[in-house]
Formats: structure tokens, sequence, C-alpha cells
């Protein structure tokens, strides 16, 4: 059973940067993604998690195909992403595969009012009466909790809250029902009081639609609320994999458990310990070809600096880790 | 004496569309030596309080009633030229997205140095001792002081500012959000950091954010800011283990954590009022899950529910009490 399933195999993504000006030849690059693989089973809520520049939303774009990986192979259903060509076979995608951003002050046209905003989609599905249109968007502007549909069928996105605003866009992406979305830091922009309500509204629809997340974010206490598995990122490098509540007991990589050791902790009784981890991020500009994190790792021996970039091993069932000293 | 002690600060920006309520009636003392922070969503008017406080309001806003006591001194009172002074040296602020404001064209080092020279009289020399001392102390190698802006890394800026505000050895630093566009990993070091030279200079710090979960981590005491209002203040722990306001309440239990039981999130019903025209009685009656016929009508007043534990709510739960 393929359905609603999504695989990457081995996608990268290189970035070409210019250093000098006058040159037209181009002889850098940015490994936005590198080699990743993974996948996310039908009605699954993955994360993708890790800090800004990690290639967390460069992988979010590649699978709805608003950017083309430079090599490998990213499958939704079974069908190969990168060959779809333009016109009928490209619609049939997007009915399927559908991206919610960040930022709700920047994804809605402002010159659309609600109604246009979500009803565009539909054009797509072939829905061509009126009626039916204005049905099916009453009917999912409900299930965003925009209730009732018909005071906010024809307001303009100024004339919304941005708790509001995102509610549109999760409508927008929501409506033609698609199989799989990726959701990038939906919650971020959003005030604590709202927050937790769209969170909600987006393991519900899951629950009602069946549809199935990545869900890309920076902050781990939401990807343990929202999400079933994650992977952590670190420059184009997944550096673990596995069930949330596994990976934030049991870290293995040391990325992680840095990152893991790095979150502030609502609770003023708890002390935490300073993550271990030295120095900054690098632009991972034609990195070297060992372990990413190499630099910064306070657990890196000789292996790690004689071997390439470690690939990813299960340590547990279902719980993978690029590390050489994993074991130790 | 406190170090500051805001009475009945009330703040209006004047709009088209009237009056926007930004700050409302807000009092708040603050010891020397002490770390406040001050928490609420966007629009609360927490950086309003901080704004107002240093009297660095844009033309359209009217400070309508109240008074600042910095040192014993009424800062509302003062010329402008007497409130230079107190900026920097008295009382100094990091802004948000406060790594923005540092000047692209020159080094790093010398806009310290610049501020140094124009609050204090020193040599190049002795100035640009002092902002080695300060890079130190803020954890930047000296060596960058002859660095731009643009190769510094994020949190590097955000320490050099640091070091900007500390530069005059002020009694008060207000950081508004000076952590909120970084990373967590930077963002702990940042945190460290100021937390260590707070208790070094023994100085007072106003922490404003809207993430709980760093102010628990550098206050210790704590204003809750609700639709321009202080609804709650009292010490971190109580804040987080007994609030009293409904809105502390759900404000408390609606973060995730990535420790302790996974828990359902609270969820508020409604948005934040439009403070052109906040409801009558208190502001959070709408959304409030114990509101009665006295909360449309009348305006809470702070009250005590147990020493050092200030409640503006006609209903204040736990604990037996209502």
């Amino acid at each position: 059973m393929t359905e609603g399933r999504l695989t990457l195999e081995g996608v990268t993504k290189l970035f070409p940067v210019r250093k000098r000006v006058f040159t037209l030849k181009v002889r850098n690059f940015v490994h936005a993604v590198d080699n990743v693989s993974m996948g996310v089973e039908r009605g699954e809520m993955f994360g993708l998690v890790g800090e800004s520049g990690c290639g967390k939303t460069t992988t979010g774009k590649l699978i709805v195909k608003l950017l083309e990986p430079t090599r490998g192979k990213i499958t939704v259903d079974g069908v190969d992403v990168t060959r779809i060509r333009r016109g009928k076979p490209l619609r049939a995608f997007r009915r399927k595969v559908q991206m919610i951003f960040q930022d709700p002050y920047e994804s809605l046209n402002p010159r659309f009012t609600v109604y246009d905003t979500v009803a565009e989609p539909l054009g797509l599905q072939g829905l061509r009466s009126l009626a039916e249109r204005e049905a099916t968007v009453a009917e999912i502007l409900s299930a965003v909790g925009l209730t009732p549909p018909e005071t906010f069928m024809f307001r303009f996105p100024h004339e919304l809250s941005g708790g509001q605003r995102q509610r549109v866009a999760i409508a927008r992406a929501m409506v033609i029902r698609p199989q799989f979305v990726v959701a990038d830091e939906p919650t971020s922009m959003l005030d604590v009081s709202i927050r937790a309500g769209v969170m909600d509204l987006l393991v519900a629809l899951r629950r009602e639609l069946g549809v199935s997340y990545l869900y890309v974010t920076h902050d781990l206490a939401v990807a343990r609320y929202m999400c079933d598995r994650m992977a952590v990122m670190y420059l184009g490098k997944i550096v673990e994999q596995g069930p949330v509540e596994e990976v934030l007991r049991n870290p293995v990589h040391p990325y992680t458990r840095a990152l893991i050791s790095a979150v502030p902790v609502p609770d003023p009784t708890v002390r935490r310990d300073p993550p271990d981890i030295r120095g900054d991020v690098a632009a991972p500009i034609d990195p070297p070809p060992q372990c990413r994190f190499l630099s910064r790792c306070p657990k890196s021996g000789t292996v790690c600096e004689r071997n390439n970039h470690p690939d990813l091993e299960e340590v547990l069932p279902g719980h993978l880790v690029a590390c050489y000293r994993a074991r130790d | 004496m406190p170090l500051l002690d805001l009475q009945g600060l009330t703040m209006q920006y004047r709009t088209k569309m009237g009056p926007v309520h930004a700050v409302d009636d807000v009092s708040l003392a603050m010891e020397a030596g002490e770390a406040l922070g001050l928490v609420g969503e966007s629009g609360c008017g927490k950086t309003s309080v901080a704004m107002t406080l240093l009297r660095l309001l844009p033309d359209n806003a009217e400070i309508v009633g109240g008074q600042v006591w910095f040192q014993g001194v009424d800062l509302l009172s003062l010329s402008e030229q007497e409130m230079r002074r107190v900026r920097w040296g008295g009382i100094s602020m990091v802004f948000q997205a406060a790594m923005n404001s540092l000047n692209p064209v020159y080094r790093v080092g010398d806009q310290i140095v610049e501020a140094i020279q124009e609050h204090q009289h020193l040599s190049d020399r002795q100035a640009r001792a002092r902002v080695a001392e300060l890079f130190h102390l803020v954890g930047l190698d000296p060596k960058l002081m002859e660095r731009y802006p643009h190769e510094y890394s994020g949190g590097m800026k955000q320490r050099a500012v640091i070091a900007m505000a500390l530069a005059c050895s002020p009694k008060l630093i207000i950081a508004d959000e000076p952590t909120t566009a970084l990373d967590v990993i930077v963002q702990d070091r940042i945190l460290r950091r100021i937390n260590e030279v707070r208790t070094q200079l023994n100085m007072s710090m106003m922490y404003i954010s809207h993430d709980i979960a760093v102010i628990a981590e550098v206050s210790q005491r704590i204003g809750v800011m609700y639709a321009g209002k202080l609804v709650e203040v009292a010490d971190t722990v109580t804040v987080f283990k007994r609030p009293a306001h409904p809105y502390t309440i759900a404000l408390m239990s609606a973060f995730p954590s990535i420790q302790g039981e996974k828990r359902p999130l609270a969820q508020l019903p409604g948005e934040p009022p439009n403070l052109l025209a906040p409801p009558p009685g208190c502001r959070f009656h709408p959304r409030c899950p114990h509101a009665s016929e006295v909360c449309t009508r009348e305006e809470p007043r702070m009250e005590k529910v147990d020493p050092g534990h200030g409640v503006a709510c006609w209903h204040p739960q736990g604990r037996g009490r209502d």
C-alpha cells in the first residue's frame, strides 16, 4: 500500500554561490540538503526539526515541488515527484500534496476574499458550479473553526487576526482533501493563546481527513506535542531519527543531545545543564567529506576524522543515528 | 526605596480612529539587583511599558497619567537633556532585533567607544580598554572589536549589543526579547551570560518576552500583562506553580514542554481585545471561564492575595479562595 506514503531517497539540493561577481562558472555550492533518505507513512505526523539553515524548509519545498532536487528521488504514492511533467500530471500532483506556510501575513493574497482564497484550488478539482463551491468552502471553514462561515467568507485578510489568517491558509490547503501536507512552522508566528488552538486543529484534521504531515519546526516542544516520529537535521543531513518520545528521552547523537539540553523549560524549578557543544554553525558551502558535526562535537575521535560523514544506522528498532560513536 | 517604581502609568497612542489604550494604570516596583520578567502576548503593552518609562515614545503617544520613580527621581518630570543622561547611565535597553541596531559601516568596537565617550569623559585609549573589558564580559574575543557587523553571526551581534548596553554601567537594563530571533543553542549561551553578568555586576534587569520558558529561566519575579494591564505579579515559582489570575493560568498551560508529562494544551476562546475599544470592566472577561456579572461592569484593582503576590481579578483562583 503506497497511498499517501512519502519517500525520499538520497535527496540532495545544492545552491550555487558566486564568490566573485565576474566569473561565469560557479564553483561553490551550498549543500542545503545532502543525501537525505526518509519515509513518512500514511496518516503519520512526521516532524523535521533543526536550527535555522539546517535545510528543513528546503526539504519541505522539494517535496511539494517548489524546488527541484539536484540528485535523488522523491515519491508520493509511488509516483516519482521529480519526473512529473507540467500540465495535467502536475495539477494532479498538486491535488495530492499541499503546503502550509509560516507567515499568514505573507501567504494570503490581500486582494482576495477568504472565499476567493479557499475556492481557488477547487478549480483544480473541476468543481464548477457555484453552489457546490460555496458549500465546500463553507464546510472547510467550519472545519477550521471559522464559524459561522458566512461571516468570514467575504472578508479580506486585513480584517482577520493572525490566528484567523492561519486558519484560512489551512483551509486553503485542506479544501481539496490532499493526502499529504507539508506544514512549515505553521504556528511559530502566532501568539500563545491562539497557537494551541491551531496546533489542535491540525491534529484534528489529520484524524478527520486522514492526511499525513511533514511538520517542519525549530521548536522541539512543538514537535513533541504534534508528531509521532521526527528527524533532526544538521547542516543538510539527518543526524537522528525515531519516535519523538524515544529521541527526546534517549538522544544518541551529540547534536541532538545539545539541542535538547538547550531548550528552555517552562518550569522555574528545573535546572538544565549547559549543552555540550563547541563553536557556531558553519555555512554548508562545500563542506569537507567528514561528519558535518565534527568541528563542534564533544565526542569526536580519530574514526570521525578519518571517515566520511556516517550513514544512519539503527541503534534500537526505528531509532536511527548517524554517528560513529553512537555505541560508545 | 525601590530602584524603579512605576505608579499608575498610563499611556495612549492617538490614532485616526481614537486613542489606543496601550498601557493602562500599570504599577510595578523593582528592587536593586532584581531580575523581573514581563510576560504577555504581542500587543499586550509590555514593550510600551519600557518605552514609556524611558520616554522613547513616538510623537503620537501621550503619557496621560502616573509617575516613574527611578532612584528617587520622577523621570516624567525631567527635561529631555536630563533624560538622556538617565538612558545609558541609569537605564539602558537592549531592543528587539537588536542585531539590526548596529551601524553596518562602522567597526563594532568604534560604535561602542562612541557611545561611551558620549556619556563619559574617557580618552580613546581608556574607552577602548573599557570596550575590551565589556567584550570579555559578554564572551566575545576583544579582537572582534576591529570587525564590522556583517562579519558577526547573529549571536555575536546580540552579545555586542548587550556589551553596548552595559557600557556606562547602568543600574537597570531592559532587555526586550533579546534572544527571540536566535536559535536555541545560541539563545542558551546568551541567557547564561546575561544571568552571570547580572549577578556579577549586581545589576537589575527587566526582561521582556512572550516566551514563558525563557522568562522562567531569567527572572526572580514575574509581571503578567494582558491588553495593556498588569494582571498578576509574584515571584517566579508562585506564578508558575500557583497562578491566581485565569489568564496567567491559561498562559502557563498553553506552552508545550519537552520535559514532564505530555499534556493537552489550554485553549483560550476568542482573541485579545482591540485596544481602541477595550471591553468594559475586566479586559479579560470575554475570554474568561470564571467571568461573572461584576467582571463585565467594574475593573478589578490589583490586590494582594499573599505577601508579594498581587492579582487584578474579581475571582482569583486557587487554594480555597473564591
